[in-house]
Parts: C-alpha cells; structure tokens; sequence
C-alpha cells in the first residue's frame, strides 16, 4: 500500500471542528459532508485537494470531538494520508478503525513544504519527499493495529477474529 | 509493580492480575454510550457488518441531545434512525425528548454510570463518568458499533499525571476554574494518551459537580480519561441513584506515574480560556476590555443544578446587560425541573435571559444561539476553537457560571467578587 500526491499543510492543533464543522453534521453521508473538509481552516481545500494528497501538520491534528466524520471526509475527499508530529487519540483511534492511513513522524512533520510531492510507503513506514529527494522513517504501527489496517477496519477485523480475541 | 486506578480498573475488566502502561488489552464494558450525532453512523456500521442483536440490552444507552427538539428535517432524520434502532434493540436506557438531557449530566443523575465501570461512549466527553471513580472513554462511531455488538472493546493501557489537589477553592471559583488552570498549565496535549488521575486532600471539599465538570474537560488536555477516588462525598451521590452496586478501586500506593502536578486550590482565581484554543487562559480580572454579545450558560461541562445556582444566586433580582443576550440551558430535565420548582426559571426571565429545554446546541454550534462574524460569546462550555460556536469569524471564551453570569450583567468579562 502507498500513495503519492501533494503536500497541504497545516498547523498544530487542528480540531475536528475545522476539519469538518458541526453546522453540517444533522447528516451522516460522508460525501455530502466530504464537500466541507477542512473548511474553516483552508476553504479552498477541497477544490484543490486530489487523490493521493498527503496532508501534513504538527502536533495534536484531530484534537477535539469524537466525531468520525472527521477521518472519514479526509477519506472521502482522496487524501491518501495524513502525517503529523502527533494525533489527538481519539481521531487516531477513528482513522484506524475507519482505514485512513496515518503516520506520526516529527521530522517529515516539520520540513515537508506545502506543495511539495510526497510518496509514502505504508508497508515500511518511509516517507519520501519527492521534491527534495529526502527520506523519512516514520513510527510503525503495533501488529494489533497492522491487524485492523491489512482486515479494512475494526469491524471487518472483528469478523476475522482478528481483534479482541 | 502498582498499578493507577484506572489501570486497575481495565485489569479487572480484561480479567487480568495486573497490567501495565503500553499493554494492548481487551477490556468487558459495563456502559457503551452514544448520541443523536454518532449513534447513526454507529447503526450504519453494526448493520454494515452483519450484526443482528446488541450484546446486552441494558448496557447500550442512546441519548439525543444534540440537535434536539430537532432542529431541521436532516437533524429529525437521525433522530429518527436512532429511535427505530432502541426500539427494535429493545434498548432500555434510550433518552428520547422529554426524557433526554444531555449525555453526560444525565447518564450520572439516573444513576446509569457507576464507581468501578468501563465505559465507552461515542462522545469525546464521556470522559466525564471518571468523576464517580469510573475508567471511561470517548470512542468513535465504529468502536460504538463493535463495543454494542461484542461487549468489549481494545484499550492501550495508559500511563497516568498524578494531580495532587491540596486547599479549598475560593467561594467565586468552581470546578471549572480548577479544571482551566490545570489546561493553561499543561496544555491542550499535555495529557495526551494518558489517565489524569486527581487526588489529594483537596478532593474531599470538591462537590460532585465540581468533580464530574474536572473530568469533563480531561480530553481538553488530550487525556484518554480522567478519575477521582471513591470517597463519602461519591457513595453518598450514589446512593439510591446507581443501578448497579459501585465498586471501589484505589490506585496502589506504589503505582507509577509519569508525573505529579500540584494544585493548590485556595489559589486559583476566576479562569477564562480565550480564543481558539482551551489551554489559551488568563485570570478573568485582566479581560475586562473584552465586550460580548451574548452569554451561554449550560452544557455537559455546567449545566448542573449547582450551575444553574451559581448563575441564578447571580442573576436574581438582576438585568442583563442592554444589547446582551443570555442563554441559560438546564443540562437535564429534572435539572429544569428543579428550576422551575424552586423559582430560578421566573428570575432568569425576570433578568431577562432566556431558558432553554436541555441540549447541546450552542456549544457546537447546532443551533440555539448561533454567532454572527464578528460576535463574542462568553460561554460556560468546553471548547472555543475556530467557528465552534457559529460563523469563523465569532469567538468564544470559555469561563465558570459565575464568571459567566457576573459577565452578562456588565456586558464584559467580569469575574464575580462577593457582595
């Protein structure tokens, strides 16, 4: 698994509130909410954001509510990844269990430009900023959660019994 | 080596002798919460995978309390898949309105939550039930889905800050000014991934409102929960109430923690958290330069009786600012029961604030008291990001009932001195 595409960037402490606003969660259907991801931080995300996209942040991204929506329209809007220096637990929770690939890793984190080409390889946890030509190892996942992201989800892991067993 | 409260809480429940910080277990759940908001991806997912029946019928509470009375035809649509779920689940802990208040005032007060439980909520607040000496937890919608369906779910094992809480709180301080200090002090990560457990000589004159407002706000530090010991003042809140028979945990006296915060609370002073972010704070006395447009008073942060009489002891008698609105929203409905019953409800109006049915509105910005660009709020509820509370350009400070009612009598950020 991998992906390749731009880098957007943003600061630390991005909150789930901006990442898609509660004004807009009487619905549950994730495209309808995916056309206002990111929209109070960077209105113009989603008319520029294309598959493979990597978004880049420091710490705390995904601090705030418990909504999934939050994981699920960065999904939903092909953003093949999020890398930051740390994530809120519950949004790291949400992304694993609903199969957003995200990577904590400080330095990427912090010289990854906007704009910039990334490639990231999930298997090995490298990160490639393609428009340096540098490399990044970023922190891998505990096998138990390799478990859920390779099952597609909690749930599907579930039913594998590979979870909460 | 000893164990935290909470860590011996998830042993209990993983049916372990012991664990440790780091350690990936398997926990049993004696609550799985979720609302009006989560509870209908939650249903989307449990069905998606195939799943037929809830694990157990009293376990799984569902609450509406976001956007209702519904505030639009798509907020009644999920109202409505929430409602078709509880009843073909025959779900008994079901809050529909009428019944309903916020999750996390009235989970507590109908004695559905309990000391010695492991909970989960699809709410980040749910944190909120460590104050009756409980270990629980925000999840997302899918963990809701998976903790109703099987009756566990996977916990990492956290590491604890240990806050030892000395001293009385000043009579114009409450726990939400204990609880924004600690935030300004380690800041809106400070906590993150770890228990903040509180203790301390100082928890035996914090009421249990106080308490259950501290841990409300632990995941505004980052933390996967927070918990306060068992002592008379917990028991005697159980009491009658708790469904369930408490039981006690105590942390071991050589558990480990990363590190120990001391709080002396005779010397905290009227906090407000200032835009954008919780751990943004600075003493109420210096912001008197800070004009607002309207005052919220409620949530599952204050929304208790003990809030509604700080701003009601405040208030009476009283007139709100010209130009100012202020909102006032009981958390429960025994909670605007009580309101009506003992006269506050006709003081409010008499001081002209409105009073609203319970519910989260505002806080989220749902609905109920919405900003315009430009427009300030001082607000008794947990989180002032960007747009929280209305239009991007709005702000929100976050402040105790009584900053909160002493703010909306002058029209700036006042903190309340005693008569």
């Amino acid at each position: 698994m991998n992906t390749k595409g731009k880098a957007f960037r943003y600061p630390d402490n991005v909150d789930t509130d901006v990442i898609i606003p509660a004004r807009y969660l009487n619905t549950s259907d994730a495209r309808e909410l995916a056309l206002h991801c990111m929209e109070d931080i960077d209105s113009e995300f989603v008319n520029r954001v294309q598959p493979g996209d990597v978004i880049v942040a420091g710490w705390n991204f995904g601090c705030g509510s418990s909504r999934e929506h939050a994981p699920l329209v960065i999904k939903t809007c092909g953003t093949g990844c999020v890398i930051a220096k740390s994530f809120a637990r519950i949004f790291y929770r949400n992304a694993i269990n609903i199969g957003l690939p995200i990577l904590e890793c400080e330095q990427a984190a912090q010289e990854i430009e906007a704009g910039h080409e990334v490639a990231v390889d999930f298997d090995t946890g490298i990160i490639t900023d393609v428009t340096t030509g540098k490399s990044y190892q970023a922190q891998p996942f505990p096998p138990f959660i390799q478990n859920i992201i390779k099952s597609g989800g909690l749930l599907n892991s579930l039913r594998e019994g590979s979870a909460n067993d | 080596m000893g164990m935290t409260m909470s860590q011996k809480i998830l042993a209990a429940h993983a049916g372990l002798d012991s664990v440790a910080a780091g350690q990936l277990i398997s926990a049993k759940l004696d609550i799985v919460l979720g609302n009006d908001i989560t509870t209908p991806v939650a249903v989307n997912e449990f069905k998606k995978a195939g799943f037929d029946k809830v694990f157990d019928k009293d376990k799984v509470a569902i609450v509406l309390d976001h956007f209702v009375p519904n505030k639009d035809i798509k907020a009644a649509e999920q109202s409505k898949t929430c409602r078709e779920f509880a009843c073909s689940h025959c779900i008994s802990h079901f809050y529909d309105v009428g019944k309903m208040g916020i999750e996390h005032a009235l989970l507590p007060e109908q004695g559905v939550v309990t000391a010695g439980d492991c909970i989960i909520g699809a709410d980040s607040h749910t944190c909120t039930y460590g104050a009756l000496g409980a270990f629980s937890t925000g999840v997302g919608s899918t963990d809701m889905a998976a903790g109703m369906a099987t009756g566990t779910a996977w916990f990492k094992v956290p590491s604890a800050i240990k806050f030892n809480l000395t001293g009385k709180l000043p009579s114009n301080c409450s726990g939400k000014d204990v609880i924004l200090t600690i935030i300004g002090r380690i800041g809106v990560d400070g906590a993150l991934y770890k228990s903040m457990e509180f203790t301390g000589e100082g928890v035996r004159g914090l009421s249990m409102d106080d308490r259950l407002c501290i841990c409300n706000m632990a995941v505004e530090a980052g933390a996967k929960n927070g918990i306060f010991p068992v002592d008379d003042v917990t028991l005697a809140y159980l009491k009658g109430r708790s469904e369930r028979e408490p039981v006690v945990y105590e942390a071991d006296a050589d558990a480990v923690y990363e590190s120990v915060v001391d709080v002396d609370l005779s010397a905290v002073t009227p906090t407000v958290a200032c835009p954008h972010l919780p751990d943004n704070t600075r003493p109420a006395s210096e912001l008197h330069d800070v004009g607002v447009d309207q005052v919220v008073i409620g949530s599952c942060t204050n929304g208790r009786l003990e809030d509604m009489e700080a701003a009601w002891r405040i208030l009476k008698g009283k007139q709100v600012a010209k130009g100012l609105r202020c909102i006032i929203i009981p958390a429960t409905m025994q909670i605007l029961r009580e309101c009506v019953e003992r006269g506050w409800y006709t003081d409010f109006i008499d001081a002209g604030a409105v009073v609203s049915t319970p519910t989260c509105g505002p806080c989220l910005g749902g609905y109920m008291g919405i900003l315009a660009a430009g427009e300030r709020c001082i607000a008794t509820t947990n989180r002032n990001f960007v747009g929280r509370m209305g239009h991007v350009d709005s702000e929100v400070y976050l402040a105790s009932p009584q900053t909160a009612a002493a703010s909306a009598l002058t029209g700036y950020i006042t903190e309340y001195k005693e008569a």
